[in-house]
């Protein structure tokens, strides 16, 4: 049927040549010699922990939390003066590092998703593997772990540092007397083991949480600006917006459920309430999910 | 093998596939051709499951895409855009697609030595050429060893080495029995890959048969005769009840009758020819009159197409676009080439 010569094959020659015309019937199917395996969520998070260790985008993210945290926690450590550890819990010297350093966490989650959708690896990985829950589940097992492992390690340093730094002085006032914290029992510094686990495994969570809920976010939008000027949003418009509202019990509703609000209570240092922050994280655990929810339903029903 | 079944794809206003039916068998290369616009990349979207039809369905192998236990294993496919992370390595990037599949790593080394790509394997891709990526792009099909390979567009930015390349890779990947649809607007390529044809124009099916038929149906093909005594070749052929056209430079193109019988008959009158040469038509001579008319008259079925395309001019698509037209050097070489199969 075919007039134009066969081309020379530079490959090992397969199966005999079969019929070119397309009327014949069709030729034994090829069988691949690679044997088949069902592919389960295990084989997605194994490729998604490939993406995101092969990606400079993670270390840049995850290297800015760490200066941040670790930087900006240390600065304050050896900085503060006496009055200032005398009045305050001395592991929330860690809190400016945090407030910063959560934003490469942000960034991270958005990029996760928002990098495959600009590159167009996306269509990739859905051919790869279409069924998106499974994507989805893959990429936020990943991140959440990835995050908590790392945030909670960085705060556990600078907690580390404060105690090491500031933990046994002398406190002049008493001050705290009557707060329930590890000070001053002995009218020194100290720590109990709820600020500490607060501080670190309490802080690592939060940035996990904000962060799968940047990945959600991400999912929804596509798009990196739109989602990390969306998460900015939602993590400082709360608080900024309180600022200018007169109304006392708005300013200090919307205060209280502002995200960084949450960092406060972890470290004893709330803007608003008295609570311990758990409450909080779970609110905040609640708003993830139901957020990668509707993530993984408009991802589910839309196309590419 | 690939079927659809009418399937229908719409964005919006939109209809960009419409009503599509047709099979693509294993064991030769199908060409999906069509004009700009009138939803190759979409009509292979929805193959792969990327995008979800309006109405109708695909199936690869009896099975839905979404039923398919590890994809890539059955059906590779490179699309249109670029679908690589520029930022990791080609190796990292084939890496995890074979990780989600259960390939083993050691086949990412292989597709990476056939594509050429292994002395920049962990190089990011950032730095690649279009042709380098396209080549990352064939790695990532070839990776799952699958029985179904889709490739849009596969010759776009590939040198000349690269498309001699593809070209026999894709006739090799046929000759093992495995299913191949190839898009590409290069006919001159397909012409000497695909055995059969898909044609589509405005989302619609326009033709679904063999190349050979495809061309010989939609396209002119004649005997050029050049000659020092045109006044008598037009009376030997008037005698005859042949008729003629004028051809380039003074020459003469006759259709419906074999070289051969020409010459013979040239010989009993004692004419001189200068040349005497069959002119096959070419695919995409063929390709432009089908989707030109197809165009024009907005919906046809095929059998009407091939109706209103023989009966066109010869050599002049109606509404071929500037600098193709039969004049023109570009139209020209085309034929040329085709001619020198
Ligand atoms: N995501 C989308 N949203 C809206 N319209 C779309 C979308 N994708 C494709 N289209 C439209 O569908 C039609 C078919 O597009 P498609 O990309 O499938 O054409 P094509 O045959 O691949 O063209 P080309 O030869 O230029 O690659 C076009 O009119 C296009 O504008
Ligand atoms: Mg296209």
């Amino acid at each position: 049927m075919n007039s134009y010569p066969a081309p020379a094959a530079p490959f090992p020659a397969g199966p005999a040549p079969v019929g070119q015309g397309g009327a014949l019937p069709p030729p034994a199917a090829y069988t691949s010699p690679i044997p088949i395996t069902t592919t389960g969520l295990g084989h997605a998070l194994a490729s998604e922990w490939t993406k995101i260790r092969t990606v400079r985008s993670t270390l840049w993210t995850l290297g800015v939390m760490f200066l941040f945290v670790i930087g900006l926690g240390m600065l304050m450590t050896f900085t503060v003066g006496e009055d200032e550890y005398d009045s305050s819990p001395i592991l929330s010297f860690g809190l400016p590092g945090v407030l910063l350093g959560q934003l490469g966490v942000v960034t991270l989650g958005v990029l996760v998703i928002t990098s495959e959708y600009s590159t167009g690896m996306i269509r990739t990985t859905l051919t790869a593997c279409p069924r998106r829950g499974r994507v989805l589940a893959a990429k936020a097992i990943v991140f959440f772990v990835v995050t908590l492992v790392l945030s909670t390690a960085a705060c556990s340093l600078v907690a580390l540092i404060n105690y090491a730094q500031l933990g046994g002085r002398d406190i002049t006032g008493y001050a705290y007397t009557d707060t329930g914290h590890g000070d001053v029992v002995t009218g020194q510094t100290s720590v109990t083991s709820g600020e500490v686990v607060r501080a670190t495994f309490g802080i690592g969570l939060y940035m996990a949480l904000l962060g799968l809920l940047a990945l959600a976010v991400g999912v929804l939008l596509r798009h990196t600006a739109g989602a990390i000027t969306t998460m900015l949003g939602v993590v400082l418009l709360p608080l900024l917006a309180g600022l200018f509202i007169p109304d006392d019990d708005v300013r200090e509703t919307l205060q209280e459920y502002s995200a960084p609000n949450i960092i406060g209570e972890l470290y004893d240092i709330p803007i608003v309430g008295e609570d311990n922050g758990w409450g909080l994280l779970g609110l905040l655990a609640l708003v993830t999910t139901v957020t990668l929810a509707a993530a993984a339903t408009v991802l589910h029903s839309r196309d590419v | 093998m690939i079927e659809l079944e009418h399937l229908t794809k719409r964005y919006g206003e939109k209809l960009a596939v419409d009503g599509l039916t047709f099979t693509v068998r294993p064991g030769v290369v199908t060409g999906f051709l069509g004009p700009n616009g009138s939803g190759k990349s979409t009509t292979m979207r929805m193959m792969l499951g990327l995008d979800k039809p309006s109405s109708g369905e695909v199936r690869i192998d009896g099975k839905r895409y979404i039923d398919l236990k590890e994809p890539l294993r059955y059906i590779g496919g490179l699309l249109e855009a670029r679908g690589v992370h520029p930022g990791r390595s080609a190796h990292n990037h084939l890496l995890c697609l074979a990780q989600s599949n259960e390939i083993s790593p050691s086949r990412v080394n292989e597709v990476l030595d056939i594509v050429g790509l292994t002395s920049v394997a962990h190089k990011r891709s950032k730095g690649f050429s279009l042709g380098m990526g396209q080549r990352l792009g064939i790695a990532g099909a070839l990776l799952g060893d699958p029985q179904v390979l889709l490739f849009d567009e596969p010759v776009n930015g590939l040198d000349p080495e690269g498309i001699h390349w593809i070209r026999n890779l894709i006739r090799d990947l046929a000759d093992q029995g495995r299913t191949v649809f190839v898009s590409s607007h290069l006919m001159s390529e397909m012409a000497l890959t695909a055995d059969h044809l898909i044609v589509i124009g405005q989302g619609r099916l326009l033709a679904d048969t063999t190349m050979a038929d495809f061309i010989t149906h939609n396209a002119h093909s004649f005997v050029r005769i050049r000659t020092p005594q045109p006044e008598r070749l037009i009376a030997v052929l008037s005698a005859e009840g042949i008729g003629w056209d004028r051809g380039d430079e003074g020459s003469f193109e006759v259709s419906d009758v074999p070289a051969e019988q020409l010459g013979e008959l040239a010989a009993r009158h004692r004419l001189v020819l200068h040349e005497l040469s069959p002119q096959r038509a070419s695919l995409e001579e063929a390709f432009m009159r089908m989707t030109a008319t197809s165009v024009e008259y907005h919906a046809h079925t095929p059998s009407e197409n091939n109706g209103t395309a023989s009966a066109g001019a010869p050599g002049a698509p109606p509404g071929a676009e500037p600098g193709s037209g039969p004049g023109s050097s570009g139209w020209g070489a085309h034929r040329k080439r085709g001619e020198g199969r």
